[in-house]
């Protein structure tokens, strides 16, 4: 493991847009992995942080919000847990059907799930796990020297 | 981050400079709903200085089009970047929002 980062948030809205870009500044090694950190990260983490603030911890600025980030060598994870009793996954309609697509709100796991390479829930259902492939240095370096 | 409007003859233009996401979708739609009541009824809001969209984001463009809609007007976006694009295609909000590549395409459209 490259680097690790731990820290928990208030259930404040207005923390997120810093703590995102807190997180990336820490986390972009070189300029390929920025190009996949700019809004595929960005975007999803940005989701789970609102998801947890607000439908995981109702809203209740008592509560908090733990983040987990894990850079490896040839991923990136973030753990985004909070404490509220948890939800089901399976149970998110498609918001892109021509019914749904009208609708103002329901993208939120839908873009996770398709701007990541894994996106995973605890069985509680109260801790969302993201994780995106970076590109290994090592074949990094391979490509640029072919 | 920050919302400027202003206007180019009959359209009123909103720049998203920054983020627009669950923080500050409030703000943007405030500004619009303002400028609705006071009659203006075209509106572009461009992205060339937009860092990302989330969600909620999407869904305040959703919910301003279909106000600025009843009201007979018509909101539509300009200057996607690749990875807005991206966004709005997965999301097949690009279906349901007339999207000009450019600023001046976008004034051009209405």
């Amino acid at each position: 493991m490259q680097r690790q980062l731990v820290f928990e948030l208030p259930n404040d809205l207005q923390c997120i847009e810093e703590t995102v870009e807190f997180v990336v500044s820490r986390c972009s090694t070189c300029e390929e992995v920025a190009r996949k950190l700019r809004v595929n990260f960005r975007v999803s983490l940005a989701e789970a942080l609102t998801n947890a603030m607000i439908y995981g911890n109702g809203s209740d600025p008592s509560k908090r919000v733990r983040v987990e980030i894990f850079l490896y060598t040839c991923s990136l994870t973030a753990r985004i847990t909070d404490e509220g009793t948890g939800f089901d996954p399976h149970r998110i309609p498609d918001p892109t059907t021509p019914r749904n697509v009208k609708k103002v709100g329901g993208r939120g796991l839908f873009l996770m799930r398709n701007l990541m390479d894994e996106v995973r829930y605890n069985d509680r259902g109260n801790s969302v796990t993201l994780v995106l492939n970076l590109p290994s240095s090592e074949r990094l370096s391979r490509e640029a020297s072919a | 981050m920050a919302f400027k409007i202003s206007s180019q003859g009959e359209v009123t233009v909103v720049d998203v400079d920054g983020q627009l996401i669950v923080g500050n979708r409030q703000e943007l739609k405030q500004k619009v709903l303002d400028e609705l009541e006071e009659g203006r009824r075209k509106f572009l809001v461009d992205f060339t200085d937009t860092g990302y969209i989330d969600s909620s984001g999407l869904g305040v463009l959703v919910s301003l089009s279909k106000k600025v809609r009843e009201q007979g007007g018509e909101l539509r976006l300009s200057s996607l970047n690749e990875d807005l694009r991206t966004l709005f295609e997965l999301t097949k909000l690009d279906t349901l929002f007339r999207i000009a590549d450019s600023r001046d395409e976008g004034l051009a459209s209405f």
